[in-house]
């Protein structure tokens, strides 16, 4: 993919990044022109962010998750790529974090802190009290399995709210918790509610149909821009039509995965954007 | 940890939990994050489930606080950003900090609290991360401080003292690795002791008698026999010098039985039934013999590498190794476990010019996990713990690698109490053309990866003896730590460097360290190692150490000198550590150095050919109630009731669901996922094998799958190793692989071979590897035999059941066109392929019958005149899309295999096996023959009415015939004519199939 018109993913790895490959495969699949960038290379020149339209954190377990998952790449975000990364979501760039890629992003308090550019500030996006986290599944272990999930009317502009779609989760600490139910509500209220678990059809889900015992069941999470999006399952995973867990018995014509329309639509509203192409 | 830290020179005694109970609090800012008494605490609620085990009641809570130590001259302020920073989550935790010398209060009366920290240079990533972290990021300045981490645990209730130790010790603490605080809070905070550089040490053998030379392989570990010994003293004799301290570590090393497979290799004088045969070389006359004669041109690389590699599709190939990790996972079933995952990767990484792994198997063999606690033998651990340890060995160190874990078995048998049997496999895919490689005098010899510590001294050695009772606190320093984040970095590497052609060979530093990597990799030319220039954890290491030392995630590479700089650069861009340790030579000799100092200097001849190969001895009689008994000999008892014998045989372990180890495992990683490991709508269908699409470009997939019959070995081991053969190869045939292509692994764990009826037996299984593969037409393409998996208690030792596993790959031609194993739609034909005959020995129906007078019957084993035809018009119909699902008949036999297809399916199935050829010998029950045998080379198939006909035609030529039909009726119903011998709702299938330990 080189014409001009693809918009210009960007996708980070560092130690213990492990979905890099199927994410990059994704974005390319899906009509993106994509740069595989080590954390470090970013750092030392932030300008691959300016010209890119998606910034990518992809799946994995940046630095073995030592301490928290997620935590350390968090930190480093915040402390060596806050004013970046704010400035680029001010000017209207979407990120995407993948499983761990979601992690960081909770982390890194991106999707607490509304980001537009009155607020970007030189010393990052300023950062108010953490109101969530991702912490251990309920059943206290690693779950990989596949799960349904509902695209929430949300501040997300290129999610279709009511669609439910099939995809595999695989994490061991992706249970969304928050403080109180007040602040389940008041992000519910502000449109960062984006992605549910729920059963097929789309009644409330049990375990493991929800894998985790997330509140309010919630598998994906945007910031009040909608731009920058978290999710803990891997539509990545389901780009081909032999991905699904039930393929061999399927009716119907299926000639891709249902994961593939997920990152068509991100590449799509990337394209309409005025930067990153 | 991390040795350019500064860490205090306390003197390490470290702490044992009978010491005096001195309030010393440790000379450290002491954090402790627990979580917030409104958030639920998972391993807490794992650890009262544990207790349960322990019948222990008198906890009511518990909860895990995570312990930080961190420099003392940092401020309180420093301290406190960084808990806010990085150790602390606001949502989730609460902070107890406390400053350096002070200690907690003392606990609320009817609180307990246990402290587990790891000893004194053992390896800690959580501690190395925070602290490289911190330095990154600023919060500390300078070089990365000392951090040490610990668990908190605070117990709820009155346990007493003897069940604090239960639970602190059988549970929470692993003693051989970590120190045990019960209710003190004296923490060690301190690197490791450092040793005296000693220089060249002198180990005199010149006159020395035999007891004498024993006595110093024991007393040194070194794991060398009398013979060998006596040809080392004899060696340097004729060189009229001692050996250095260095030299005899690196000849036992290479020596090992680990390393040179002495018994595989060599010579025995075999007693079978009274007749004498010679072999002099067991393993080329066997498995390597049957790859050389069946010669197939898709053999890319065989035995001589770290792993084999076969042809795939344009311009790659795919490798393929199994490891076993037997002796370390008894240990410390978690790191044992996580190091071999560990070690067969990098296996794949060091084959050839490197391979980039795409998929790990494991399979487990462990004692039954309902054995009661005072039969676990003396310094053993209970099966249970075990099984959890390793697989979440597996678990974290495959899924933190990005390297989906898709195929494997576990296995259950009293004889695996002592010595757990853990393998761990990777195949890898890698460009065509890559296969060979060469050192070339004048290269660097540069180290990637990890650094050198004490840990995993004389592992080689180690697993190539028996356990003993303190085994578990003699070998603490065979323990390896694995940190599979490193290992991902130097994969991210070595990659980028293999493709820009920056070395000229790699390989992984596995059992005997660097003396086995650089050893092998030298050995045509010649090698200079200097020890003082490789990179160490913490200081103080002696020069034997560093050479030997098993410490995880290091490769070795020839890097030719004008490469040098940018092979460096490349893996210092994905923070790699590179060290030049040396060069390889045009010497023909092995020369290690440290401070200028010559510590070794031995002729690579003498180090990789001057083993002596002694002749050993194995025996062979044919147990009698196994000797010709077909159809008339052991009569299998009539079931009494199908039904009851049916869900007893799910719920028997081996066969039960896996699925709470399955889905703990990330088996779609990478994306390429065709065929899963558990299928069916409800994803609790135990598929056979896995398929995967390792190209994205490409339909082509990779089918895998393992077989073993462990339950067979004692009775026959011949049968036993072809039935492994057969069982592997269905697994792959059914998940689409063509037989015609599929390459095998054999990896032996047998007891200790000098004696002569466990080499007897090993004989015999290698023979049968032999003539299986020639029937099959698969070659072996790699393997590895684990011996001495003995355990002694006093003068008793216990040996495991000889247990041979086979592990299949093989092309699948079309991923679009594979089959599950679920039933699929009503109304469908449900056929049996393959013939039935009374073979019971070693079956899981005798194995129902125990305490009862079970005779020993024929076993199972495949007729290798006809079963690969078999197979091979399978492949046939399965590869053309004409079958709905397909599954092999294995453990439990046909009854087992059509109950699965059903639950897994969510249909029913209305059987009536009265057509199935078979004629039972005078009184023998024909239903119990035709339900439960676990004869080989069988399937179920499920076909449309449509396909029905094609199907037939073409498996005119094999033992076919139509059992009955898929229905929407929820059950399962098996009739003899007008007979009825079971009918099951298939819930009550699934929920017997379900089992009753789940981790």
């Amino acid at each position: 993919m080189n014409t001009s018109d693809n918009p210009r993913a960007l996708v980070l790895r560092t130690a213990g990044t492990n979905c890099d490959g199927e994410t990059v495969r994704a974005l390319e699949q899906a009509g993106a022109e994509v740069e595989l960038l080590h954390l470090r290379r970013l750092i030392d020149d932030p300008s691959p962010l300016a010209r890119s339209a998606v910034l990518v954190l992809p799946g994995g377990f940046s630095y073995g998750d030592d301490v928290a998952a997620g935590r350390v790449l968090g930190l480093e975000l915040r402390h060596h790529l806050g004013a970046a990364l704010g400035e680029f979501v001010a000017a209207g760039g979407f990120v995407l974090g993948i499983c761990n890629g979601f992690q960081v992003l909770v982390e890194s308090g991106l999707l607490d802190a509304p980001c537009d550019s009155d607020t970007a500030a030189e010393s990052g996006p300023p950062r108010g009290p953490r109101r969530m986290a991702l912490t251990d599944n309920a059943s206290a272990r690693f779950e990989c399995r596949w799960v349904h999930l509902r695209s929430e009317a949300s501040a997300c502009p290129w999610l279709v709210p009511g669609e439910i779609w099939p995809v595999p989760v695989a994490h061991a600490e992706g249970r969304f918790t928050v403080a109180d139910p007040q602040t389940l509500a008041a992000l519910r209220a502000g449109g960062q509610l984006a992605l549910t678990y729920v059963n097929p059809d789309g009644s409330p889900p049990d375990y493991p149909a929800d894998p985790n015992g997330s509140a309010g069941h919630v598998a994906g999470v945007c910031d009040t821009t909608g731009r920058v999006l978290g999710l803990m399952p891997h539509p990545e995973r389901n780009l081909q039509s032999w991905n699904h867990p039930q393929w061999t018995r399927l009716t119907g014509d299926r000639t891709s995965g249902e994961g593939l329309l997920f990152w068509q639509r991100l590449v799509r509203a990337a394209a309409a954007l005025p930067i990153g192409s | 940890m991390n040795s350019t830290s500064k860490a205090p020179t306390v003197p390490s005694s470290s702490p044992s939990e009978t010491a005096s109970l001195a309030p010393c609090a440790p000379a450290a800012w002491r954090l402790e994050v627990f979580r917030r008494p409104t958030i639920a605490d998972p391993e807490g609620e794992h650890l009262l489930a544990a207790l349960a085990e322990f019948h222990i009641n008198s906890v009511s809570q518990a909860r895990l606080g995570r312990g930080f130590l961190l420099p003392p001259d940092l401020s309180r302020d420093a301290v406190e950003t960084i808990a806010r920073e990085l150790l602390v989550d606001p949502v989730l935790n609460e902070l107890r900090l406390y400053e350096p010398g002070s200690a907690p209060p003392a606990a609320p009366t009817g609180t307990a609290r246990l402290l587990v920290t790891r000893k004194a240079g053992v390896m800690d990533p959580v501690a190395g991360t925070i602290s490289r972290t911190l330095a990154r990021t600023g919060l500390t300045q300078g070089a990365p401080v000392f951090v040490a981490t610990f668990s908190a645990w605070e117990l709820t209730g009155t346990p007493s003292d003897q069940e604090l130790h239960t639970i602190g010790r059988r549970i929470l603490a692993n003693v051989t690795i970590e120190d045990l605080l019960l209710n003190r809070e004296d923490l060690p905070y301190a690197a490791p002791p450092e040793a005296a550089f000693r220089g060249r040490v002198e180990v005199p053998l010149a006159d020395l008698a035999d007891e004498a030379l024993l006595a110093i392989s024991t007393d040194g570990g070194l794991s060398l026999s009398l013979d060998e010994m006596r040809a080392i003293r004899d060696h340097f004799t004729g060189l009229s010098r001692a050996p250095s301290a260095c030299e005899l570590e690196t000849l036992a090393q290479t020596w090992s039985e680990h390393c040179k497979h002495k018994t595989f290799a060599g010579r025995v004088e075999m007693v079978e039934n009274g007749a004498t045969r010679h072999i002099e070389n067991l393993f080329k006359e066997t498995i390597r013999a049957a790859t050389e004669e069946l010669d197939k041109p898709w053999c890319v690389s065989v035995f001589h590498d770290n792993a084999g590699i076969v042809r795939f599709e344009g311009d790659w190939d795919l490798a393929f190794k199994v490891e076993t990790h037997n002796h370390p996972s008894a240990i410390d079933p978690y790191g044992g476990a996580g190091t071999g995952i560990g070690g067969v990767v990098r296996d794949i990484l060091g084959v050839g010019l490197g391979a980039r792994p795409i998929a790990n198997t494991d399979a487990f063999f462990v004692g039954p996990t309902e054995l009661p606690p005072e039969q676990v033998p003396v310094g053993c651990m209970h099966p249970r713990r075990i099984l959890r340890g390793v697989v979440a060995g597996v678990r974290d160190y495959g899924n933190r690698m990005g390297i989906p874990t898709v195929a494997g078995g576990v296995w259950f048998h009293e004889g695996y109490t002592a010595n757990p049997l853990v393998y761990a496999g990777t195949v890898g895919l890698i460009p065509a053309g890559m296969a060979d490689k060469s050192v070339a005098p004048g290269d660097a010899i540069l180290a990637v990866g990890g650094r050198t510590g004490r840990d995993g001294i004389h592992g080689a050695t180690f697993s190539s003896v028996e356990l003993h009772e303190e085994s578990e606190t003699t070998s603490s320093s065979a323990v390896q730590i694995g940190d599979p984040i490193t290992e991902k970095r130097v994969l991210d590497g070595l990659l980028r460097a293999r493709d820009r052609g920056l070395y000229r060979a790699v390989t992984d530093c596995g059992a005997g360290g660097f003396s086995s990597a650089v050893g092998e990799m030298g050995e045509e030319c010649g090698a200079r190692v200097d020890l003082d220039k490789v990179p160490l954890k913490y200081p103080g290491l002696t020069p034997e150490e560093v050479w030997i030392s098993e410490a995880q995630e290091r490769m070795v590479l020839s890097v030719p000198p004008e490469k040098l700089a940018e092979c460096v650069a490349v893996f210092e861009a994905e923070d790699v550590e590179a060290a030049v340790i040396g060069e390889f030579t045009g010497t023909g000799r092995l020369v290690l150095a440290a401070h200028g100092e010559c510590l070794a200097d031995i002729s690579m001849d003498f180090l990789h050919g001057g083993v002596p190969g002694p002749t050993r001895r194995g025996e062979w009689a044919t147990p009698a109630a196994s000797l010709g008994e077909s159809l008339d000999g052991a009569v299998p008892p009539p079931a009494a009731d199908h039904g009851a014998t049916l869900l007893a045989l799910l719920a028997a372990p081996d066969i039960a669901s896996k699925e709470w180890i399955v889905r703990q495992y990330d088996h779609e990683v990478q994306g390429m996922s065709a065929l899963k490991p558990l299928v069916g709508p409800r994803g609790d269908g135990p598929g056979d094998g896995s398929v995967l699409q390792p190209l994205a470009h490409s339909r082509r997939g990779v089918a895998i799958a393992v077989g073993a019959c462990p339950r067979f070995g004692v009775l026959d081991p011949y049968a036993m190793a072809c039935a492994a053969i057969d069982e592997a190869l269905r697994n792959v045939v059914c998940a689409g692989g063509d037989p015609g292509q599929t390459a095998i692994l054999d990896n032996f764990s047998w007891g200790n071979c000098d004696k002569p009826d466990r080499l007897g037996s090993l004989v015999l299984a290698a023979e049968a590897c032999r003539d299986a593969a020639l029937a099959y037409g698969t070659p072996f393409i790699s393997g590895k035999d684990s011996l001495n998996n003995e355990y002694r208690v006093g003068n008793r030792t216990l040996a495991i059941p000889p247990t041979l596993l086979i592990s299949a790959m093989a092309p699948v031609p079309d991923v679009a066109r594979v089959t599950s194993m679920d039933l699929k739609q009503a109304g469908n034909h449900l056929l049996l392929l393959g013939s039935t005959a009374a073979e019971f020995g070693g079956s899981h129906y005798f194995n129902l019958l125990e305490g009862e007078d079970v005779p020993a019957g024929r076993v199972p084993r495949p007729d290798l005149a006809t079963a690969p035809g078999l197979l091979r018009d399978l492949h046939g119909v399965l590869a053309a899309g004409l079958v709905r699902s397909a599954h092999d008949l294995a453990e439990g036999g046909l009854a087992v295999a059509a109950a699965e297809m059903a639950f897994a399916g969510g249909l029913g199935l209305e059987l009536d096996l009265s057509a199935m050829p078979l004629t039972p010998a005078p009184g023998q029950d024909g239903d119990t023959l035709r339900l439960y045998s676990e004869s080989c080379t069988r399937f179920l198939l499920e076909v449309t009415p449509a396909n029905l006909p094609e199907v037939t035609r073409l498996l005119g030529a094999q033992p076919l015939v139509e059992l009955g039909r898929v229905s929407s009726d929820a059950h399962l119903t098996v009739m003899s004519g007008e007979r009825e011998l079971l009918r099951i709702e298939i819930d009550d299938l699934r929920a017997a199939h379900a089992g009753a330990f789940q981790g």
